[in-house]
This record gives C-alpha cells, sequence and structure tokens, in this order.
C-alpha cells in the first residue's frame, strides 16, 4: 500500500538554474554536482588586474599552455562537491583511526622488527614533506586554474594531501617518536639519497602553468611515487615483517586508488580536447615521468635494495600504460 | 631506545595538543634551497609588510584534517537532512509571505558568488604566505568558503524551481549594474596583495562586519518560516567562529611584527571597512523592507553588532596604535537613512532589478517611524506615499534615466552629504586629465590612495552608454530600438516576470494558489 503523504501537488516552474539547464537541457533535474560546480566560478567583467599578476585577469585560462573550449568539459568521475568529499574522508579517517588504535593499544609498533622499523621510518617520514609540497601545489592550481570542475577538486586534494602529511607523522611517532621527525627532516635538506626528489619538488613550486603543475605533481610524481611506496614497498615491509606498518598506510593506498580515477579523467579530457593539448601533455608527462624516475631511484635503491630496479622498471611501464589510456603519447 | 610503551599501550611520551599540532603542521615545511624562497613565494614582500619570525603566529585553531573531515561530514549530513525534509514537504509553504523570497534572491545573486570568491582567495593566500600555520588556516578557510557557496546554491536549488529570479545568479552576478557592487568589492580584494586580503576579508570583512550580514539573513529567514536558508545559516556559523579568529591573529601578527606595518594596516583597515560597510547597504535595505516579518531595523543591528562589539574591538586594538576606521562615525550618522534611500532607488529601478519591490505598506510605515523616529517621517514617509498614491492612480513611477555610480563601490550617487539627509553627496577626483566620480570621502579617499586600480572599474553604467551591454542580436540601428530593454535581456532576466512589481507577480499569485491547495479542497488554480 502506498501512501501518499504530501497534501499539495506542485509543478516546477524550471528544473534547474539556467547555466546548468544550457549545459543539461531544461527539461532534466540537475544533480547536486552539477548545480555546486557547473559556471561556478566567474568569467566576465572582472574590474581590476590582480597586482601581483597585472599581465592576467583574475580568473584567466592563458595561465595555461594547454586550451579547452569549455573548461566545464572536465567531470570528477567521483562527483564531489564539499558534502560528498567530506562524507567520503570522514568514513576513510574513521577506517585509519580503527588502524592506529589497533596497532596502538597492541603495543605493534613495538615488536615490530628492529630493521624493518627501521626502514619503514627512513623512507616514509620525509615523504611528510613531498605530501606537504603536494599540498601546495595542489592549492595553487585551485587558485590559478581556471573552472570549478578542475579547481574545486584539487583543494580537495590539496587538503587530503595535507591529511596524508599529517598521517605520516603520526607514523613517525608511533613507530619512532619526535626525534624521528627531526631526523627525516634533516635527511630531506641533506642526505644525498632524498636530493634529487627534494629538487623535484621545488622545481615544481615554481610552476606557473597549472595544467603542467598538474601534470607534475598529481599525475608524473604521485603516479611514479605511490605504486613505489605503497605498493612495492609496502608488499617488502609486509613479507619481511608483518602487516603492522601496512596497516598504518591503508589511507594513502585507497586514496591513490580513488584519486587516480579523477587525475586519469582529467588528463584525458583535456588530451582529447586537441592534437596540440595531446601533444602539450604528453611533453609535459614525459619530462616529469623522467625526473620522476631520477629522482626516486636512489630512495628505492635504499628502501628496495636488489629489487629497486625491478620495481621501476614496473612502475614505469605502468605509468606508461596509464597514460597511453590517457590519450598520451609518451 | 629512548622510550617505550607501558602495558596498557599508551604513548610513549604525551605530546601536549599545541605540540602534536606543531609537528603536524609547522614541521612539514622547510627552507627551500634549489629554488630560492623568494620566487617559491613571490608575492610575500611587495606590499611592504614587514614580517621577521612566522614562528611567532599563533594557530588560531588547531584542526588536523582527520577531525576536519569528521565534524564537517557530520555538520553536512544533517543540514542535507534538513534542506531535503523542506523541500519534500514543501517547506516554501510555511513561509510569512513570498515577499520574504526576495531577499533570497538578493543573497544568492549578491553574496554566494563572493563565498565562492572567497574559496579562490583563501587558496590564493593560501598558498602564498610564506608561514605555515596562516598557510593551513587559509586553505582551511578556502575549503569552508567552497562549502558555504555549494550549500547556499543547494539551498536555494530548491526556491528556484518554483520562484522567480534565482535562475540565472551566475550571470547576472557578472553583469548586473547593483551586483557589480559586491563583484567590485571581491575583485578588489583578490587583486590585492596577500596581506592586504588578510585585512580586507579575514579581519575586516569577517571579523568586523560578517554579524552585520549574517545574523540579519539567519534571523530573518528564521523569523520568516525558512528552515532551509536558516539551516545553511546556522551551520555556516560554526565555520565563521574559525574564521573571526583567523581573521584576528592575522592583524594582531602583521602590529606585532614590525612598527612599520602600522600605517599600512590602518590604511587597509580605513579602505576595507568603507569598501565593506558600503556592501552592507544591500543588508541594510533587506532588513528593513525585504522581510515581511522584521527582525531588529538595520539602525538596532548597526548599534548592537558595529558600536557595541565594533567599538569593543577597536578599543583592544589601540594598544597596537590602531585607531577606529575612517568613515567609522559616518557610518553611525547615516543608520537613520541608510536603508531608506538604498529601498527608495531599487523601487524606482524595478525595471532593472530582477526582484521584485514594493511600497511598504501602512503597517511597515508605523514600523518604520517607530525604529527611525527622527528621519523616517520627516524624510522618507512623503516619497512613500507619493509612489503609493501614483500606483493608485495606474501610474507607477519608474526611473528611466540611466544614474551616475561610484567610481569606488559602484553603488549609484544615492547617499546624501553628512548632515544633511536632502542633498545627495558628490565628490570629485582628476586624474591624468579624467574627472572621476565618488559617492562619499570614504570612497573618494580610497580612490585617490590607488587610482590605477579603480580607473579599470568596470562600470554597468558606463558599459551601457559604450554599447557593451547588448546581446548579439541587439540591432541599435533598428528605429525601434529600446536599449533598456536590449540591457535588460543581455542582463538574463526573463522579461516582464523577474523584473516586476511584486503586485500582480507570478511569485505572488502561485504562492497564494499553493497555499490556498493546503487548506482547502478547491482543485488547483491555473
Amino acid at each position: 500500500m502506498q501512501i501518499d503523504l504530501r497534501t499539495v501537488s506542485i509543478k516546477p516552474i524550471r528544473q534547474t538554474f539556467t547555466h546548468v539547464a544550457d549545459r543539461i537541457g531544461p527539461d532534466k533535474a540537475a544533480s547536486r554536482y552539477q548545480e555546486g560546480v557547473l559556471n561556478v566560478q566567474a568569467d566576465a567583467n572582472f574590474h581590476y588586474r590582480p597586482t601581483w599578476d597585472p599581465d592576467h585577469e583574475i580568473f584567466d585560462a592563458s595561465r595555461s599552455k594547454v586550451q579547452m573550449a569549455d573548461w566545464y568539459a572536465f567531470k570528477d568521475p567521483r562527483q564531489y562537491y564539499y558534502a560528498t568529499y567530506t562524507i567520503a574522508r570522514a568514513r576513510m579517517q574513521e577506517t585509519t583511526e580503527a588502524d592506529f588504535e589497533f596497532v596502538e593499544k597492541r603495543g605493534l609498533a613495538d615488536t615490530f622488527n628492529a630493521a624493518a622499523t627501521r626502514k619503514a621510518l627512513d623512507l616514509l617520514v620525509p615523504l611528510r614533506h613531498v605530501a606537504w609540497a603536494a599540498n601546495m601545489n595542489n592549492s595553487s592550481i585551485c587558485a590559478y586554474g581556471y573552472g570549478t570542475a578542475i579547481t574545486a577538486p584539487c583543494m580537495f586534494h590539496a587538503m587530503d594531501q595535507l591529511g596524508i602529511a599529517q598521517y605520516l607523522t603520526r607514523v613517525g611517532l608511533l613507530l619512532g617518536d619526535v626525534s624521528s621527525l627531526d631526523d627525516a627532516k634533516q635527511a630531506w635538506l641533506t642526505e644525498p639519497q632524498w636530493q634529487p626528489l627534494r629538487r623535484y619538488v621545488e622545481d615544481t613550486l615554481v610552476l606557473t602553468d597549472p595544467v603542467e603543475l598538474y601534470v607534475a605533481q598529481n599525475m608524473a610524481l604521485d603516479g611514479l611515487l605511490y605504486p613505489l611506496v605503497y605498493e612495492k614497498f609496502d608488499a617488502m615491509l609486509t613479507a619481511e615483517a608483518g602487516p603492522t606498518v601496512s596497516m598504518l598506510l591503508r589511507f594513502q593506498s585507497d586514496w591513490f586508488a580513488e584519486t587516480s580515477r579523477w587525475v586519469d579523467s582529467t588528463v584525458k579530457t583535456a588530451a582529447a580536447e586537441s592534437a596540440a593539448n595531446a601533444e602539450l601533455l604528453s611533453g609535459w608527462a614525459a619530462a616529469w615521468r623522467d625526473r620522476a624516475v631520477e629522482a626516486l631511484a636512489p630512495l628505492m635503491d635504499m628502501a628496495l635494495g636488489a629489487e629497486a630496479p625491478a620495481a621501476l622498471a614496473d612502475a614505469v611501464s605502468a605509468f606508461d600504460t596509464r597514460a597511453a589510456k590517457c590519450g598520451l603519447a609518451i | 631506545m629512548t622510550m617505550t610503551n607501558d602495558a596498557t599501550g599508551t604513548a610513549k611520551k604525551k605530546l601536549g595538543l599545541k605540540e602534536r599540532y606543531a609537528l603536524m603542521t609547522r614541521g612539514l615545511d622547510w627552507e627551500t634551497t634549489y629554488q630560492p624562497m623568494e620566487d617559491v613565494f613571490p608575492y610575500a614582500t611587495y606590499e611592504g609588510i614587514k614580517v621577521h619570525d612566522w614562528d611567532k603566529w599563533e594557530d588560531p585553531f588547531r584542526l588536523t584534517m582527520d577531525a576536519y573531515w569528521k565534524y564537517q561530514a557530520e555538520k553536512e549530513q544533517k543540514l542535507y537532512a534538513i534542506m531535503d525534509a523542506f523541500a519534500q514537504n514543501n517547506g516554501h509553504l510555511g513561509l510569512t509571505d513570498a515577499r520574504y523570497i526576495n531577499a533570497l534572491k538578493l543573497f544568492l545573486t549578491g553574496v554566494t558568488p563572493l563565498e565562492y570568491m572567497a574559496h579562490r582567495g583563501f587558496a590564493h593566500v593560501g598558498r602564498q604566505l610564506p608561514g605555515v600555520g596562516a598557510r593551513v588556516a587559509c586553505q582551511m578557510q578556502s575549503l569552508d568558503e567552497l562549502r558555504h557557496a555549494q550549500t547556499q546554491i543547494h539551498s536555494m536549488s530548491n526556491y528556484n524551481k518554483l520562484y522567480d529570479g534565482f535562475h540565472s545568479w551566475r550571470h547576472m552576478h557578472d553583469r548586473v549594474w547593483y551586483l557589480s557592487v559586491p563583484k567590485s568589492f571581491f575583485d578588489d580584494a583578490i587583486t590585492a596583495g596577500p596581506f592586504e586580503y588578510m585585512i580586507a576579508i579575514g579581519f575586516s570583512f569577517e571579523y568586523v562586519l560578517t554579524n552585520l550580514l549574517f545574523v540579519p539573513f539567519i534571523s530573518g529567514a528564521a523569523y520568516n518560516g525558512d528552515m532551509g536558508a536558516m539551516a545553511f545559516g546556522f551551520s555556516a556559523q560554526s565555520d565563521e567562529s574559525r574564521h573571526m579568529t583567523l581573521g584576528l591573529e592575522a592583524i594582531k601578527f602583521m602590529l606585532e611584527q614590525d612598527p612599520d606595518n602600522l600605517p599600512i594596516v590602518q590604511h587597509w583597515i580605513d579602505k576595507w571597512f568603507w569598501r565593506g560597510y558600503r556592501v552592507l547597504t544591500l543588508v541594510a535595505m533587506m532588513l528593513d523592507y525585504m522581510l515581511p516579518k522584521k527582525v531588529m531595523s538595520w539602525k538596532e543591528a548597526w548599534e548592537v553588532y558595529a558600536e557595541q562589539n565594533g567599538g569593543a574591538l577597536f578599543a583592544d586594538l589601540a594598544r597596537y596604535g590602531i585607531r577606529p576606521p575612517l568613515g567609522w562615525q559616518q557610518a553611525c550618522d547615516d543608520k537613520d537613512h541608510l536603508s531608506h534611500q538604498a529601498w527608495a532607488t531599487f523601487y524606482q529601478y524595478q525595471a532593472a532589478a530582477p526582484f521584485h519591490t514594493w511600497v511598504p505598506s501602512e503597517e511597515d510605515m508605523a514600523w518604520q517611524a517607530d525604529k527611525y523616529p527622527d528621519t523616517f517621517d520627516k524624510y522618507y514617509r512623503p516619497r512613500f506615499e507619493q509612489w503609493a498614491q501614483m500606483e493608485a492612480e495606474g501610474n507607477r513611477f519608474n526611473n528611466g534615466t540611466l544614474p551616475l555610480l561610484c567610481q569606488v563601490c559602484q553603488i549609484p550617487m544615492l547617499f546624501t552629504e553628512p548632515g544633511d539627509p536632502t542633498r545627495i553627496c558628490y565628490r570629485e577626483s582628476e586624474y591624468k586629465g579624467e574627472t572621476y566620480h565618488t559617492c562619499s570621502d570614504g570612497c573618494k579617499n580610497i580612490f585617490d590612495h590607488e587610482q590605477e586600480k579603480y580607473i579599470q572599474a568596470w562600470l554597468p553604467v558606463h558599459q551601457i552608454y559604450q554599447g557593451n551591454c547588448f546581446g548579439p542580436d541587439a540591432d541599435p540601428t533598428s528605429p525601434d530600438f529600446n536599449p533598456l530593454l536590449e540591457v535588460i535581456k543581455w542582463y538574463g532576466y526573463n522579461v516582464g516576470v523577474d523584473n516586476r512589481p511584486y503586485e500582480g507577480s507570478e511569485d505572488q499569485t502561485n504562492f497564494r494558489a499553493w497555499k490556498q491547495q493546503t487548506t482547502s479542497n478547491a482543485p488547483a488554480a491555473g
């Protein structure tokens, strides 16, 4: 039996806002993702030029060499707007919190093999600085990119990277103590094996083309770093000493799987727009991939030992497959 | 091994909240060497603000990302449940009157786009400030501001399906004459340097003026039965308290870092107080004229939120050498006039506004007279009575002449001389052989300090006269070319529906008919 609870039935006079209807048609109800994202950024009649960048408008597509007829061609396959984003992350953090608590309560960090602990501290803790730079870079893409469809998820991504930096900090505190963070920072600043990566990261901090920065950070660096650290290294550590540390890294591996779908979709959309875009993106992806491999090689030697060359080769080949699926020729 | 866990597994060394938060944020940063710091933070010095030690920045709140996600997700779940229930149950039919909905139109077209700009602005500043504590706080605010923009859009999406004037908020914000007032305000802030942005938005707007924007709208929603808008407003307030502490920390930090910062900061306070105050003209009008069930008068709101709260704030800042903003006294003196002058303007330019206006009823005028005993009957009632009479005679007063706009705040020249409410206030400045007009000493000061910036302003009336506000199919050479009609079309209005008087509007008719369905068994009208 169906009970009609409404006393009044009102026929809407329109389904959605004009700028949304212009894209999806006037007779369709729009999703919250669509209403919260499509055309939300101002795009005309800016009053003043930025005093910090007088060559551009406040929002200016010409900050990138990549050109799009429509910057709302980008679609987030996760359909994130603020509410769906925070709710998804709240679930992930609940799991992560439970994992940390499990390890802490049972004192698993203390019974973790000492050599494996050392390895984990040496590789993972300095990566908090890498995540921090990724936070800054995505904040930058959000600020200087064009169109809410790409800029809003970059802010989500920026905050995710801050969260990852904070989880890595907690790993350092759990496996070691405050001095482990200091040691890791020292290694980041001075140890030779970290310098190529630090150079890579600092070079991205001065990039001014938001789409190139997106490729250098979200596609190339993270596309190689995450599989190497959170799959290869994680698997090796688990094989050697059990799954304790792996539990503490679950957020990152789940996150990479989720966000890769969005990164791929973004790159694919930009590349499909024009041959010129595809060429640009392919060039950036290849150049930053090569630099990332070079930057990660000494760290993988340190972390994976003899398995490093094969692991790197695997990661590069997976990356190339991914890039090809996005329509890049590299 | 220096420390070990005890048997129960509690942490080795218990870290204090502050220490732990510092490790989670400040510890992440480093001095770059492969790229010079001045290239990594290229906008850090050009405004002249001197910072010697970013470590002195006191984190205004300590929220790690895991906690942020958890709290914010809980708030979002509650908020969207309320929004859904409101839509499902036709909550709009519980409103006091459909005139109220016009306040929401003003909000969606005028304020929501600013929330979005704040999101992008804080992303920019959250990237550019060299201090890590400040950056993290700004980024979190950037995310919050996106939340505010999107929850407002989603909340008002329900109204858009049933009422006029909401449908093209995005298009209108970039074009419509009075919407260039809030738009130019935020464009001004985001094009300033990162430190000025913090004083403009973080301090002046979020700290000094935010209560005058939000409390009237949220209370107005509550008083008029709008559970949907009230819910997003209340939910946003819990974020605002974080934003306010950030703004206050920003100003204190700048003032404590170097005595040379004082005159720069003082000028920004003068400028941004006045810029923000001018934008609030729209709020004053909303409070006094657009709410069927009134909350408080603009004058009362100003006395509580500006004179009392703001007064205490500036007394507190006096120890840094800060004085209350220039223009403060004039703003206090104007509280008896502001809303009346603004509503009269919108009434005259009804054809150019995408919301409905009306002459206040006899009952409303009695309320005005009670709230404004020194001014309403003397200066403003006669005009409204005249217009009511003209309406009754079928001769509504519509002003077809385009007004002169202030070069800075972009409000039509509608404000009167300080101390003389019978004379319009005009100010002029010469720059590079051109004359620029401003509405007040406050706006003139701002202009004279940064002429190169304000001569760029996209002034809607100038743009109309230059022929930049017509659609591609408009033909100015045609004999029956109606320039104002063409402008209105270009604004994206549903002509004759959005921009007409409330009396007889589709909103009024539909609301009445729908409401009748809830209380009678008569078949639906129309």
